[in-house]
């Protein structure tokens, strides 16, 4: 006992071995380290067996020829790309799936999820019906439903459904017509630059305005006036520097026009559908969270209905929805890999579908995969971990 | 899903790679399990095909049980793993199936990069197209601009692209990954035409709510050799795969049926009697049992008889023998001769 008085006494540092903070990071060290090794023995180990079976191994495979068509590719694609170039085709087919699908089921979940805490009995249960038929029905399944109805509904090529000569809808896609922009288009950019800008300096000065004076500012006119009105400006001026290139019918299909696959479509609608129900259920939660106290302090305050929820209960509510709409979000995109059941060209369908099976290298391709995924699902969550931090409550 | 199930499959491939060395011994592997575990498709008729009851018929299955007879006598010692295109070869790699009978094209490639070999030809063929009756359509040239169903991660998709390249005509891919998904995406209207191998054109125009609606183009536009696969690095099961495929072929040249073959094991004919393991090597280069061959005729029947019930004329898809005749017929189906 005196001894150990003694010492505690005495602020002699202890041995590194003794040191608490020194020894965790040894154990680290070590834990690392033997990690690292078993996982380069486990790749090394597996190379070495792969090619004793005649297995190929390695990613020259990336650089030949590919000889196969996809249907949809946001950058130059053909039969003569490479396989590492179907790598980005179906990355980018994945990006485009999942960021429409997150920008839908946010904008409906949101809708949906106040509507069921609607004072109107009818609003509310339709909200409540919607949540429990698309929360309960496998993914998979709606999918299919919205593909094969849709594509059943619609008319074949020749019989498309028409608009004005210009808008086309058949089982082949929607084919609308597509912007071409000439020379002069730019200056049209450079002013919604500049617009942009303007609007978000003018969101500063009315924030602070108010809350420097209490006076308030309505943006939103203002900022849709420089938002459309100057770019439209901008191009008047210029001389309208655009035209419309139209699909038409060639042989078997449309041509030219902007289309929208009916594969896209199917993924989109189920993919929002399906994940709007479980975001309504957390932006109900959300907001039922904020205590009834909150919206009674400013009610006796003088705040009406409107303000209440802009300034009360949302800011409160979003700091509580934000966390789990985030798994949500990320539910999403790994569940966009559900497109190559009905065939739409997602990363799954092209990189690790076609072109393994082409290839015959199955693990750097699902190596490859898997790291997209994980990147993917990583970035989303800081993203939302920054602006979880930034909708915090900041306590005085 | 589809994500999970194929890094399970290739979780296993990077393990067993890993654990073990060579993928050899598959024999005594089956033997001691009691059945041979087969890839087949997950639903083709005259190939592959399940009943409501879940019994597997077709010339590919029949290959298996061919297999299974050889071994243990017995034609029903079959498991049977329904897989996708896709799938295919990582099951076999990863050992998941002891051999794959699955309408599989022998391709350079596929022979000499992914670690598997095939063993024979069981079926020849070559690809085809299939359009809507409605459009008109008589040749394959006149197919520019269409939009076409073919199944992801098969030879078909590679063939297609190249006949289009090479005649100069544009074409819009719709690319599913079971054959049943292709022929809904078909009578949906989504494509313009469906092209596969042939053969198989015509198991699926049969399996069409509306068989009359869809007419099959008379050009073929690649060889298509469709064989049973192994892994690579076992000789002894690659052997005894190869050799009951033969034993098929050697048994129609011969005349030897299901029907006569009990008769003809009473046969004087030294050739016969090498066939049923009663003189010659019988069956101790393949360590198998003597009437190995006996057995495969005995359960599973001769080659003609198993082409004739599954896709030929006492089948549903009445497919000609064509290039599938045995040789002495003009055909190029040819065995080396069992001594
Ligand atoms: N012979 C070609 C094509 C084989 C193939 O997969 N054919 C399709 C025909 S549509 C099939 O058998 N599908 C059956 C299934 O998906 O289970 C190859 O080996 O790549």
């Amino acid at each position: 006992m005196a001894v150990d008085e003694k010492e505690s006494l005495a602020p002699a540092k202890p041995s590194l071995w003794r040191d608490p903070n020194a020894r965790a990071i040894v154990f680290q060290v070590i834990v690392l380290a033997a990690v690292t090794l078993f996982i380069v023995f486990i790749i090394k180990n597996t190379l070495h067996n792969m090619e004793s079976r005649g297995i190929s191994t390695g990613f020259d495979f990336l650089g030949n020829e590919s000889g196969f068509g996809i249907l949809q590719s946001l950058i130059e694609y053909n039969e003569s790309s490479t396989y590492g170039r179907t790598f980005f085709v179906g990355l980018l087919n994945t990006l485009l799936v999942s960021a429409l699908g997150i920008f839908f089921a946010t904008i409906l979940g949101f809708a949906i999820g106040i509507a069921r805490l609607s004072r109107n009995w009818l609003v509310a249960k339709l909200a409540m019906v919607y949540i429990e038929i698309f929360r309960n029905i496998p993914l998979l399944l709606q999918i299919f439903f919205w593909y094969f109805a849709v594509l059943r509904a619609l008319p074949g090529p020749r019989q498309s459904l028409n608009v004005g000569d210009a808008v086309f809808l058949n089982n082949r896609g929607l084919y609308l017509p597509r912007p071409v922009f000439e020379d002069g288009f730019g200056l049209v950019l450079w002013v919604l630059g500049v617009a942009i800008i303007a609007t978000m300096v003018m969101t500063r000065w009315a924030k602070r305005r108010r809350e420097a004076s209490g006076k308030v500012f309505h943006t939103f006119y203002a900022s849709l006036a420089l938002l459309i009105g100057l770019p439209l400006l901008a191009f008047l001026i210029s001389g309208a520097p655009m035209s419309w290139d139209v699909a038409a019918l060639k042989g078997f299909n449309f041509r030219g026009g902007l289309g929208v696959i009916p594969e896209l479509a199917a993924l989109l609608f189920a993919l929002s559908i399906y994940t709007a129900a479980f975001i309504a259920e957390i932006v109900r939660a959300g907001i039922q969270g904020v205590t009834h106290g909150q919206t009674e302090a400013a009610r006796a305050l003088g705040l009406r209905p409107t303000p209440i929820l802009h300034l009360i209960i949302i800011p409160q509510a979003m700091r509580i929805i934000i966390p789990p709409l985030t798994s949500q979000y990320l539910n999403l995109i790994k569940n966009s890999s559900l497109a190559t059941a009905i065939g739409y060209p997602d990363l799954v369908a092209v990189f690790a579908g076609t072109t393994l099976n082409q290839t015959g290298q199955a693990v750097e391709v699902i190596a490859m995969t898997m790291a997209v995924y994980l990147s993917l699902s990583l970035l989303t969550s800081m993203f939302m971990n920054w602006f979880n931090a930034r909708m915090a409550l900041v306590e005085r | 899903m589809k994500l999970l199930k194929s890094l399970t499959a290739i979780t296993g491939l990077a393990l067993l790679a890993a654990a073990s060395n060579v993928a050899a011994g598959t024999l005594d592997d089956v033997k001691k399990k009691g059945f041979v575990q087969c890839g087949v498709t997950t639903g083709l008729a005259g190939f592959s095909f399940p009943d409501e009851k879940g019994n597997w018929t077709g010339i590919d299955v029949d290959t298996c049980r061919a297999v299974a007879a050889a071994i243990f006598g017995d034609a029903k010692k079959v498991k049977f793993s329904p897989l996708t295109a896709k799938e295919r070869f990582t099951a076999l790699q990863s050992g998941e199936i002891d051999m794959l009978s699955r309408n599989t094209t022998w391709t350079l490639t596929r022979d000499t990069s992914l670690g598997l070999n095939f063993a024979g030809v069981n079926y020849y063929d070559g690809q085809g197209f299939m359009v809507k009756k409605e459009l008109g359509v008589k040749s394959a040239k006149e197919l520019d601009g269409a939009t076409v169903c073919i199944q992801a991660g098969t030879t078909t998709e590679l063939n297609l692209a190249d006949y289009f390249r090479s005649n100069k005509m544009k074409y819009t891919p719709i690319t599913f990954d079971k054959s049943d998904e292709t022929v809904k995406g078909f009578e949906a209207n989504r494509c313009d035409m469906l092209t596969s191998d042939q053969s198989q054109l015509y198991a699926l125009r049969i399996q069409l709510a509306d068989p009359g609606s869809a007419i099959v183009l008379p050009e073929v536009i690649s060889k298509e050799p469709l064989g049973p696969v192994v892994r690579q690095g076992d000789d002894e099961w690659f052997n005894v795969v190869r050799w009951a495929l033969y034993a098929m072929l050697n048994a129609e040249e011969m005349g030897i049926t299901s029907k006569n073959v009990d008769n003809m094991k009473k046969s004087e004919d030294p050739g016969i009697r090498r066939f049923m393991g009663l003189e010659g090597i019988k069956g101790s280069g393949l360590k198998l049992p003597d009437e190995w061959a006996y057995n495969i005729v005995k359960h599973v029947g001769n080659y003609g008889e198993v082409f004739d019930r599954n896709v030929g004329q006492g089948s549903p898809l009445k497919i000609g023998r064509g290039l599938n005749a045995l040789w002495s017929d003009g055909g190029i189906q040819y065995a080396p001769p069992i001594r």
